[in-house]
């Protein structure tokens, strides 16, 4: 009962906007770190298919499983990791199999010009320095915090921030020395943070992972999008933001 | 002069006072005029709660408020005692404590302002209020606990601003009495603001009218009823009073008899009659009423197209007639006349 | 009850719809309260933090609120000067704006790379984000608006010629604001403090974005909640159920000893 209300409001309040006559809308939860290649990604498929319409829900991946898990009416998750998409299938709230489409790797994002001088993950285990993680929560955070545990760093974080854009952006304010972010995130913040590469010991990846939700409002178009982000098409667009695809 | 002595012209949103006051110590002045004539105004600039514009007040040798000589003391320096409308009692303070409140914001200790205060509340009869809120108050407590609070520092002058709007006819009555009692008392300049004629006449020793920002006129209470100098003031001055005593149906005015509608109310009473009330007749008049009796005019004035005329023994007494009626009667000074006055006409109250 | 004081039925029917807005959220949250765990939930590291840093930034920010909150709705009420409206919108603005952008802007202002913030910092050596300071300053934000209004609204009403009868008894403009003034207001002030700590308890988004995000810091309940209802949905609720006792006893308790105003 619950569930159904709480989905309920969901639906009216993230699928409410304008539907296109006759078309299809298709509602897309995507990772926060998907934000602008999931922007770009829409407006390629509304020009293949037109009359439909994506809908892009942006939050942390594990933010959005809940959602996903308390029955929003979602047509399709792109998770910034593996394991979220483990429980939402586990939780036979998947429509076929998931699938691998993309793959980001961490970066040492700090201030343009990195005025604290940072080299290597080994400053992230000084005091004195201000000092940015995503949560543990989400995928950001814990890749990060598997990187740093490969490099034998104890940080001294100073935040642990809900989601990567929000981290990025206390960086780009100069709040932050240095924070552990994806390397996309680095190439869409322009030249207001550089990015350090992790070296190959303890360089850390993360996989993206895609499907259609079970009991989709919007079957097909879900089947659409998700075929069209595997595609060629969808793979040169991943490519341009810096992403790896498989 | 010791007293107040003050010129106030005060300019506000188009609106101008012009008004200029004189009150001797011991001596009560009654600002008599209807709503929005500027009465308020003068509360407020005497007070120090509005400076004036032009002019100069003087209270006592002190100047208050010279523009030109750049002087303004403020009101908590003033010490005029003032009885706002509506008392202004503070609701959050009790009624010890709001009499005690001027000592209190003079430095005077605790237990000291509570003893004299209840010193004052003895002396105005609310001794049992001690410990009420304002908002348990009658009017007329209130007003005496308003009244209390003004006094109690000791003020140069006072200054009441329609002390017994607030009150019902009957507690009216009541502390009109109470009020003149203190009035006398006081030792300094009094000034009283009022709308009610009656009032005016009562309480104070001189009247200033009044009208649109400016006196209109300043007289005795008989210089305002014979004599008015405006359509408002002969209006207000239409009245005519007496005070006697009342016992079954008929009130004792200086051994003439008035009959009156209310046949219950006995001892002190004010008899008021209003000019517009009076008939004049050149012969006994039919029907006869109950108050008739043959008179001499004593004089006759026109305003306008009214006519006022006032007639002597056995009751002198002012009557308001049409210019037609005094050409049909030959009305003029000397000539015979009849009055009649209907029992109904007679409005009765204690006094 | 008699016949005659029974309410309009149509009135109540929509009553008690609204109060079913608030009612249903709190029993739900009751039915999935993990009762069982809440001892060893409450007594977690994560929970006491959280606990302690909410009460310190609500009441702080209150005190802050009351001490210069006062006198700016004082000066909104009392003082005409050019731009007041616009001033007033200013005071309003933090209603208005998500917490989120309140927190960003705070950022920009007194960052560390901000107009204030780096000036700041070389003065004192104080940088607010990432420090309890900040959740301070982010929560005063968000909530001071509250008092300002409340009280700015009660000295609009407060019939001015009391304090002008204090006047003429002698009080100076500083004994009349404290002895008359201020008494007169209270009710209303009492109600805004309320508010403004109610509103701080639950202050959010300006803090995680001004703020941070780190336990024994800068993680209050709002935000151990968050946190929390990404990974351990049980803790999430046992804080949350943690915020509601306490607001709810504070705001049922207090009511009848000092702000019956609201």
């Amino acid at each position: 009962m619950l569930r159904s209300v709480l989905a309920g409001v969901f639906a009216a309040v993230v699928v409410g906007g304008c539907a296109p006559a006759g078309g299809s809308r298709i509602l897309v939860s995507a990772a926060a770190s998907l934000t602008d290649v999931f922007g770009a990604m829409e407006v390629a498929f509304e020009e293949a298919h037109p009359g439909s319409d994506v809908v892009l829900n942006l939050a942390g991946s594990s933010m959005l499983r809940e959602q996903i898990l308390e029955g929003a009416p979602v047509d399709v998750y792109a998770s910034a990791n593996r394991e979220n998409m483990t429980q939402v299938a586990a939780a036979d709230r998947v429509d076929g199999e998931p699938a691998l489409f993309a793959r980001n790797r961490l970066q040492i994002a700090v201030p343009s010009g990195n005025p604290a001088g940072i080299t290597g993950l080994d400053d992230f285990a000084r005091d004195e320095l201000l000092l940015g993680l995503c949560a543990p929560d989400v995928p950001c955070g814990a890749f990060a915090e598997k990187a740093l545990a490969n490099a034998g760093v104890t940080p001294a974080v100073d935040t642990y921030e809900p989601n990567v854009r929000a981290l990025l952006t206390k960086v780009e304010t100069g709040d932050l020395d240095a924070a552990i972010v994806y390397a996309t995130d680095v190439l869409s913040a322009g030249g207001k943070v550089d990015g350090i590469d992790l070296p190959e010991s303890v360089r850390a990846e993360t996989d993206y992972w895609i499907a259609v939700i079970a009991d989709a409002p919007d079957r097909d178009g879900a089947r659409r999008f998700v075929d069209f982000v595997l595609s060629d098409a969808g793979r040169e667009i991943l490519t341009s933001y810096g992403f790896e695809t498989p | 002069m010791s007293g107040l002595d003050a010129q106030m012209v005060v300019r506000r949103n188009g609106f101008v006072l012009d008004v200029a006051l004189e009150i001797e110590p011991g001596r009560t002045v009654a600002l008599l005029g209807p709503n929005g004539s500027g009465k308020s105004t003068v509360v407020a600039a005497l007070a120090g709660l509005l400076p004036v514009d032009e002019g100069s007040i003087v209270l006592d040798g002190a100047v208050l408020d010279d523009p030109t000589g750049r002087v303004f003391v403020p009101p908590e320096d003033r010490r005029i005692g003032v009885v706002f409308q509506d008392y202004l009692l503070f609701p959050h303070l009790s009624v010890i404590e709001n009499v005690a409140f001027g000592l209190r914001s003079r430095g005077v200790g605790r237990s000291e302002a509570t003893d004299t205060a209840a010193g004052w509340l003895e002396r105005l009869g609310i001794a049992e209020l001690v410990e009420r809120r304002p908002g348990d108050l009658s009017g007329g407590q209130a007003q005496r606990v308003a009244l209390a609070r003004a006094l109690i520092t000791d003020p140069k002058m006072l200054l009441l601003d329609e002390p017994l709007a607030a009150l019902d006819a009957t507690t009216r009555v009541e502390l009109r009495r109470i009020l003149a009692d203190h009035l006398a008392a006081f030792a300094g300049p009094r000034l009283f603001i009022t709308h009610d004629p009656t009032e005016a006449f009562l309480l104070a020793d001189e009247i200033h009218i009044i009208e649109h920002g400016r006196v209109t006129q300043v007289g005795s209470a008989d210089d305002i009823r014979l004599r008015p100098r405006t359509p408002y003031i002969a209006d207000l001055g239409g009245s005519n009073l007496f005070s006697g005593d009342a016992a079954r149906g008929v009130v004792d005015v200086g051994g003439h008899a008035l009959h009156i509608a209310d046949t219950h109310i006995s001892g002190s009473v004010l008899a008021t009659i209003h000019a517009h009330a009076i008939s004049l007749h050149q012969h006994r008049p039919e029907g006869s009423p109950r108050n008739t009796w043959e008179t001499t005019v004593t004089r006759v004035e026109h305003f306008g197209d009214r006519v006022r005329v006032q007639t002597g023994a056995p009751l002198p007494i002012t009557a308001e007639v049409t210019p037609g009626a005094v050409a049909d009667l030959e009305l003029r000074e000397g000539s015979a006349v009849w009055v009649s006055i209907k029992a109904t006409e007679i409005g009765v109250e204690a006094g | 009850m008699s016949r005659r004081n029974r309410p309009p039925v149509a009135l109540l029917i929509l009553a008690l719809l609204g109060l079913a807005l608030f009612a249903v959220p709190l029993v739900a949250l009751l039915i999935r309260t993990p009762w069982g765990q809440l001892p060893a939930l409450l007594r977690s590291d994560i929970v006491a933090d959280a606990l302690r840093l909410s009460a310190v930034a609500s009441v702080s920010a209150t005190l802050i609120a009351a001490v210069v909150g006062v006198p700016l709705a004082w000066l909104l009420a009392r003082v005409e000067f050019p731009g007041r409206a616009l001033v007033r919108g200013l005071v309003l603005l933090p209603l208005v704006l998500p917490p989120v952008v309140g927190g960003a802007v705070l950022l920009f202002a007194l960052g560390r790379r901000g107009v204030v913030g780096q000036a700041l910092e070389q003065a004192t050596g104080l940088v607010l984000p990432f420090s309890t300071w900040g959740v301070i300053v982010a929560v005063t934000f968000v909530s001071m608006p509250f008092l300002v209004v409340t009280v700015e609204g009660a000295l609009r009403n407060l019939d001015a010629r009391f304090e002008g009868a204090a006047a003429t008894l002698g009080a100076s403009r500083w004994t009349v604001l404290r002895r008359v003034t201020f008494p007169m207001i209270w009710p209303s002030v009492a109600a805004g403090l309320v508010l403004t700590w109610a509103r701080a308890l639950g202050e959010f988004g300006a803090t995680i974005t001004f703020a941070g995000n780190i336990q024994g810091r800068t993680q209050t309940l709002p935000l151990a909640v968050f946190v929390a209802l990404e990974s351990n949905r049980d803790a999430a609720v046992a804080l949350s159920l943690i915020m509601v006792a306490v607001s709810l006893t504070v705001l049922v308790v207090l009511r009848e000893r000092w702000w019956k105003a609201l």
